[in-house]
Parts: C-alpha cells; sequence; structure tokens
C-alpha cells in the first residue's frame, strides 16, 4: 500500500472517473509490505487474504477508516439502504457463494441496525463476518455520539465476537474473525473496531488467518460410534433420512444422496435443509414439520430409525417433542456436540463433519436394511397426503398457482428467497427443489423481510461465481416486502437481475390464518389492506413494476419478468383468505397435522 | 376453501411442478384426506427430554447438585460471556465465583449448578463452545469444595460471639461498640451449621463468595488440565 492511500481523502471521489481504480497504483498484493500502514488498511488486507471478495454494507463516521482502505482494494462494496438491508444480503451472499458473507456498518444505530441480520445469521448458523465501527477507544463508556455497546449487543447472537485493541494487531484478529466465522459449525462474528484503532499506524502486517485452537474440530465421527450406528441402520425395518442445513453447509449433498439411494432410505428433509436431496426422487417425502407435507410428517412420525444430519430439531420441525418420531432410534450426525440429545436423545451421536460422517457410514453399513414394505408405505402416503390447493371459480387467484408457473418457467438452478410468513411456506410447499444452495429463507430467527436484501445478496453472489445465466426470484408478502423493500434501490443501481414477486393478500397473513384458527377470527393490525401499489411503487424506484390479478395474466407476467434485464416486482393479487395447509398446530403432533382448516 | 369447491382451474394442469408429481386428477383434495383421527398412531411416546420412552429402558432424571469448573482466559468479557449463557439458557445456578489460576492469562471459573443429568451435560457443552473457554467438566463427586463467608452480627455479648467463632474456626475482622464481622469459611455444611449458631446474636449482614472446588490427588479439576504442575493446563481441543 502506498503511503498515498494512508492520506486524510478530504476532497472525496465525486467526480473520478473510475473508483475503482483511484490512481493508487496496484492495490493487489503489496498490502502491509511499506513500513507503515494503517489498522483499517491492515483490516483490508486481512480481509483481501482471507479471500472475501464482496462486502455490503452502509457508511458512517466511525467506519470511514474502514471504507477509506477500501477505496483502493480489490473487495466489491455494494452500499446498502439500511444496515439490515446489508446484513440479510451478507447472509444470502454467504448461503449461495458458500463463503462467508461479509458486512459493515458504523458505530451506534449502524451497528444496531445490524442485529436483526447477525442474529438471523446466527440461528440459521450462517457464515458472515460483520465489522463495526466504534467511538475513539478514549471515548468508550462516556456515552459519546452514536456510542453503543456493539460487543455486549452482540454477544448473545454471534459465535464469537471481539473488541479491537490496536492497529498492531487489528488485521489479525479480522482475520480470525473471518475463518472462526466457517469453521465447525458456521455462524456470525464480528469485529468492533474503534476509530482510533483503524486510523493509528502500524507496521505489523497481517498474517494468514486460521481459526482459534478447538474451533475448527475433528470432521470424522469416532469409528466404533459409526460402527454401532451402522448396525441399528442395517436391523431398522422403517428407516428414515432426515437431512437438515448442515448437510447443505457442509457440501455434503452429494454423500446423502448417495446414502439415501444406496441403501434405499426415504428421505426427508428439514426447512434449511430444502434442496440437499432432490425433491423429484422417488425416495424423496420433501420437508417435515409445521407446514410440511402430510407424508413426511406421516413418515417421520412412524419410523423405527430416524437418521438425522445437521439438524437442530427445532420445535416448527418436531411439533410437540413426546410425539416426535416416538418410536425411533435416533442417529444423529453434527458437528456441534452441544445439538446432541439437547432437544431430542440421541441413540447413536456421530459428531463430526456431515460430508465426511455420511461417507463413513456408507462405508460402515455392510447391508441395506429391509425396508421394502417401509418404502411402498411411504409412496401409499404420498399417494394420500399430496400437497393440494382448489381453484374454484369464484375465488381469487390462488398463490400457489403463482409458486408452480415460476417453478415451471425457470431452470433448476433457480434461487428462490423470500420472506417469512404464508408466502414463504408456499414458496417452499409448491416449488420442487432439486440443488443445494438454491432456497435461501429465514428459518429459525423468521425475519420478516428477510426476501429482498438476501435477492439482492444472492444475485450477486451468482454474478461474482460468474453464474449470471441463473435466475433469482424473491417470494415475498406485502407485509415483508414493506419492511426492507428499500433495498430495491440497490437492485436498481447495480442492475441486478432480480424477480420479486409479491404475494399480495393484504393481510399479514399468517398471522390472519392463526387469528383464524385460535383467536376467533378477531383480526387485530394484521389487516394491510393500506398496502401502497407496489408495481407503481417499483417504477418509481426504477424497476419494472407490473401488476397480477388473474390466472390469465400470470404466464406472460412471468415470462415478461424473467426476459427482463433488470429487477422486476410483479404484485400478483392474490387470494387473501387462503390458508396455508398442512398444519401441525405448534406442540401438536406430526402425525396429526390438520389437511384442512376445520381440523385444527 | 369450502369442503366442495369445485376442483380445478388453469391451476394444476399442464404437468404441475408441484411435489404431488402425479397431476391434478390424481391427487385427492385435501378435504378428502383421512382425518387425523382415521390416520394410523404410533404407540410410542418420548418424554420432556426428548428421550425415547422405552419399557426396557426407562429414562427419568431428577436434578442434582453438581460443581462445574472451567478454565478460561482471562480476557475481557468472559465472565459476561459466561453468565449470559447460563442465564439465556435457563441454566439452574447457585453460585459462580473466579480467580486466577497458576498460569498467567488463565482464570479458573467456578459454577455450583442443579440441574439434571442431560442439563449438566448441555452446560459442560455449551460452555465448551465459548471461545475463551479452554477446559470444562464437571468436578468429580468427592471435591475438596470450600467457601468465604462474611457476617456481621449484633455485638451484645461479644464474648459468645467469639466462642461460636472459636467452634467454627472463624476470624473476627472487626470488633465494634454495635457490630463484629466475622470471617468463615468451609463447605457448604460447615457454613450453613455456622449461620445456625450465629443467628441467635442476630444477623445483620451476609457476603458470601459461592463455593470454589478443586478435585481431589492426581484427578484434574478441569478435564485434561495437569494437577501438580505450575500449570501448563492443555490448549483446547482436549
Amino acid at each position: 500500500m502506498s503511503d498515498t492511500a494512508a492520506q486524510p481523502r478530504e476532497d472525496d471521489a465525486e467526480d473520478t472517473d473510475d473508483p475503482t481504480e483511484g490512481g493508487t497504483g496496484d492495490p493487489s498484493d503489496d498490502h502491509g509490505s511499506g513500513p507503515v500502514s494503517t489498522g483499517a488498511e491492515s483490516v483490508v488486507a486481512a480481509l483481501e487474504t482471507a479471500g472475501a471478495e464482496t462486502a455490503f454494507g452502509v457508511q458512517g463516521g466511525a467506519i470511514m477508516p474502514v471504507y477509506d482502505a477500501l477505496y483502493s482494494s480489490s473487495i466489491r462494496h455494494v452500499t446498502m439502504a439500511h444496515e439490515q438491508g446489508a446484513a440479510h444480503a451478507a447472509d444470502a451472499y454467504g448461503v449461495v457463494a458458500g463463503e462467508p458473507g461479509l458486512c459493515l456498518a458504523t458505530s451506534g444505530p449502524g451497528a444496531t441496525n445490524l442485529v436483526t441480520g447477525i442474529a438471523d445469521a446466527d440461528m440459521d448458523s450462517d457464515a458472515m463476518l460483520a465489522l463495526t465501527g466504534q467511538v475513539p477507544t478514549e471515548f468508550v463508556g462516556n456515552d459519546a455520539f452514536q456510542e453503543t455497546d456493539t460487543v455486549g449487543v452482540t454477544r448473545p447472537i454471534t459465535k464469537h465476537n471481539y473488541f479491537a485493541h490496536g492497529a498492531d494487531s487489528v488485521g489479525d484478529t479480522v482475520g480470525e474473525a473471518f475463518e472462526l466465522a466457517r469453521a465447525g459449525r458456521p455462524g456470525p462474528t464480528l469485529v468492533d473496531l474503534p476509530k482510533d484503532v483503524t486510523q493509528d499506524e502500524t507496521n505489523e502486517t497481517p498474517g494468514p488467518a486460521t481459526a482459534p485452537p478447538g474451533t475448527d474440530p475433528d470432521p470424522n465421527a469416532d469409528a466404533d460410534a459409526v460402527e454401532a450406528a451402522a448396525r441399528a441402520i442395517e436391523a431398522a425395518e422403517r428407516p428414515l433420512c432426515l437431512f437438515g442445513g448442515g448437510v447443505i453447509k457442509a457440501e455434503a449433498s452429494d454423500a446423502a444422496r448417495s446414502f439415501a439411494r444406496t441403501y434405499g432410505i426415504p428421505v426427508t428433509t428439514t426447512m434449511p435443509g430444502i434442496g440437499s436431496f432432490p425433491e423429484d426422487d422417488d425416495l424423496c417425502l420433501s420437508w417435515a414439520g409445521m407446514h410440511g407435507t402430510g407424508y413426511a410428517n406421516m413418515a417421520i412420525t412412524h419410523t423405527d430409525c430416524l437418521i438425522a444430519v445437521g439438524t437442530r430439531f427445532d420445535d416448527r420441525l418436531t411439533g410437540g417433542i413426546d410425539t416426535f418420531a416416538p418410536e425411533a432410534e435416533v442417529v444423529h450426525v453434527d458437528i456441534d456436540p452441544a445439538e446432541i440429545s439437547k432437544n431430542v436423545h440421541a441413540d447413536y451421536p456421530l459428531i463430526g463433519d456431515a460430508d465426511r460422517v455420511l461417507d463413513q457410514l456408507t462405508a460402515a453399513v455392510r447391508e441395506a436394511p429391509d425396508a421394502e414394505a417401509w418404502r411402498d408405505r411411504c409412496a401409499e402416503w404420498k399417494e394420500t397426503y399430496p400437497l393440494t390447493y382448489a381453484t374454484p371459480d369464484d375465488e381469487p387467484l390462488k398463490p400457489q398457482f403463482v409458486v408452480e408457473a415460476f417453478d415451471e418457467a425457470t431452470d433448476d438452478d433457480t434461487i428462490v428467497t423470500t420472506g417469512v410468513g404464508q408466502h414463504q411456506m408456499w414458496a417452499s410447499q409448491f416449488w420442487t427443489y432439486t440443488e443445494p444452495r438454491t432456497w435461501v429463507s429465514s428459518h429459525g430467527l423468521g425475519t420478516m423481510g428477510y426476501g429482498v436484501p438476501a435477492a439482492v445478496g444472492a444475485r450477486v453472489a451468482a454474478d461474482t461465481m460468474g453464474e449470471e445465466d441463473r435466475d433469482v426470484v424473491c417470494f415475498d408478502g406485502d407485509g415483508s416486502f414493506l419492511m426492507t423493500m428499500q433495498e430495491l434501490s440497490v437492485a436498481v443501481r447495480e442492475d441486478l437481475n432480480i424477480t420479486i414477486a409479491v404475494l399480495n393478500n393484504e393481510y399479514i397473513g399468517m398471522v390472519r390464518q392463526w387469528q383464524d384458527a385460535f383467536y376467533e377470527g378477531r383480526h387485530m393490525a394484521s389487516d394491510y389492506t393500506w398496502m401502497p401499489e407496489f408495481d407503481k411503487l417499483a417504477e418509481a424506484f426504477g424497476a419494472l413494476g407490473l401488476r397480477v390479478d388473474d390466472y390469465d395474466e400470470v404466464a406472460p407476467a412471468v415470462e415478461e419478468a424473467l426476459d427482463y434485464d433488470g429487477p422486476v416486482v410483479i404484485d400478483f393479487h392474490v387470494d387473501p383468505e387462503e390458508n396455508v395447509l398442512p398444519m401441525v398446530p405448534s406442540g401438536g403432533a406430526n402425525g396429526q397435522f390438520a389437511a384442512v382448516e376445520d381440523q385444527l | 376453501m369450502s369442503d366442495d369447491a369445485p376442483d380445478a382451474r388453469p391451476a394444476t394442469d399442464g404437468g404441475s411442478a408441484s411435489d404431488a408429481g402425479s397431476g391434478a386428477e390424481a391427487r385427492p383434495a385435501a378435504a378428502d384426506q383421512p382425518a387425523p383421527e382415521e390416520r394410523e398412531q404410533p404407540e410410542g411416546r418420548r418424554n420432556l427430554e426428548g428421550i425415547r420412552i422405552d419399557p426396557v429402558v426407562e429414562a427419568e432424571h431428577d436434578s442434582r447438585r453438581a460443581v462445574i469448573s472451567a478454565l478460561v482466559e482471562d480476557e475481557p468479557g468472559v465472565l459476561a460471556r459466561v453468565s449470559g449463557l447460563v442465564s439465556r439458557r435457563q441454566f439452574n445456578i447457585e453460585s459462580l465465583t473466579v480467580g486466577p489460576t497458576t498460569v498467567e492469562g488463565h482464570s479458573r471459573i467456578t459454577m455450583v449448578v442443579e440441574e439434571t443429568d442431560p442439563g449438566i451435560d448441555q452446560i459442560e457443552k455449551q460452555m465448551a463452545k465459548l471461545k475463551p473457554v479452554i477446559s470444562v467438566g464437571e468436578v468429580s463427586g468427592d471435591a475438596v469444595t470450600a467457601e468465604l463467608v462474611l457476617l456481621k452480627v449484633e455485638a451484645d455479648d461479644p464474648a459468645a460471639v467469639h466462642a461460636v467463632t472459636e467452634m467454627y474456626d472463624g476470624r473476627t475482622l472487626d470488633a465494634g461498640p454495635r457490630t463484629i464481622t466475622v470471617q468463615l469459611t468451609g463447605d457448604e455444611d460447615r457454613i450453613d451449621d455456622a449461620l445456625d449458631a450465629f443467628r441467635q446474636f442476630g444477623i445483620l449482614e451476609i457476603a458470601r463468595t459461592g463455593q470454589t472446588a478443586l478435585a481431589r490427588g492426581d484427578t484434574p479439576t478441569a478435564p485434561g488440565e495437569k494437577p501438580g504442575t505450575a500449570g501448563e493446563p492443555t490448549t483446547h481441543g482436549d
């Protein structure tokens, strides 16, 4: 890094021809090699060394030194409209790219605005590094302007967080935080950067970083435990795989497919596990849980050997714990020992990396379980309890139809992002997922507003990987869309090829559904008839805006949107009264799912 | 969606991509599917700890007292991380003490908890995930435990207070015209007995440190910790 880059930049870059070059010579390979650089330059050098290619963020006072160092970096920075959007975009970028996402914000409100996105990444075990500016060290604790105890606020929602203590070590700290985010069970990390630390000069160059000791565990499960589990699998009469998000994070989809197919074992997934196993495979029963398929929930209720990989047995999956897979011996594969027997007792705990342990299991099982009758039973349940919806003449456009129309019009590698609510459930139920990292959603935290910034992050990731041809479709609800739609401005500015399908039912629909089922139809604060006209709003942002009210308009609108070069919003006015079914009520038995409302 | 809704509009025609995969005609309407009570039911159940209730191996767990010892890196926020974890996960904790060890930069945290065996297991595993935690485990049952108590009583009968203090090997730290402050140490039973004895004088204030503990003999207090040396506790990854 040349000395000029360390000079204060007083005049800004308002008329610079090409801001990525900045006139400081080759920025790529000489970071920190000069006698003096700043802490901020050290931060950026560490990020480049770690392989970070893209950052999402919002400028602000305390983070300015880092942004100034990014000015001459190879890292692409995508300015977002709101820090929450930056965190979600980074999260989704990481999900699609398989690398930690990176987001930046300033101190105080910048950092607190990241919190929702960090918590979301934490709940879904998504690798992400957040860098936050902080007031200068000497002001910390004095309630200075834009001071928040960011480390304190984010402590329970990060894998680990750091307060940077000096320009000499800050590069190494950032490098370690990046590696820690993806080590073992992935998750978000954060480094809080006081402004003096990033401004001060240092002679130290950050070295290649590694995760801290003890955080990158042995990928192999104990061999004896694998043998014991293999014997249980061989002896099973009703074996069932349950593939969770950990399968995708461990890049274990191939191993998972090979294991299930080799031994003829039917497969369910969790919601985060969608895409780990192709849903058009005969063995696949799609995903289980509250709004999972009836056949997945029947299978999970009746299995005698549940081979659960990379899942934490969330309550939305298990329903009431007393009736969850109540006759199953549980083989539980997880990289995080704390997940073993946390919610569901593991008879055969296998601690290790999903990819490696599935290979170990595939090798250890000598004989396929005798499960032909069980496979027939699963196939029968598929016939008996299909996902379905009706389209009577006197009812408005059904949202499920919109999801199916997009699925039919796009390729298998299409990336789907969603907000949270009814539209999210329909997008997961009525789209046939076949590949990992194509389903990008907010599962554990259930963050309304995730969809649009996630589509931005997913699009940028696909483009960065040279996969410009893949489609990115965001299914959103009217309520969800309203929460983060300002990020549409980013999609317009960056000319991102995304289609946002708002399934607009003029309700915060999942709440309305619960009010009808459990609160005597009292629609308190769930009525969203006050929404703006989203197609016109899209035009105001500079995107293409379309509106669809009936079946015959769906296919042409889908085609126009997919052909359009740039961001599109389609405001689908769908049946406000449509409900998400089947449904296992909170704490209920999976096998007792309601197929229609009056069974709730 | 009414039960007798006429089926099919464009919706499920034309090679639907839906999970049913068998076309519109083959899909029974939701209302025609077997109702919950008509479906086959498994007979098994799990208890609230997620353990399969097996007539052969019935598993029921009562809570018990356990002493957990952790070696941690002495860095800012480590106590906040541990206490935050305990409160967030609703672990039932009786006391928590922190202090230096034989190794510079390492501290020992000792917690007394009241939990079931799976709960104790969770505490250990969740603590082990904290980056500054080097090693953590339950101290074996016959650990040496002790607590320090400061006790302020009324000084109406100084001689009697002194006698009880002697009886429990305590020390008088302050004696004034109206109050006497005494220091006591010992395991929990001994402290409880002493407090009972002092109650007759009128206890004004108490400050207790909570239990701290070391394993007996050659047994390491935290897993992997090397006893009897000037430190060198093992690092992560044991």
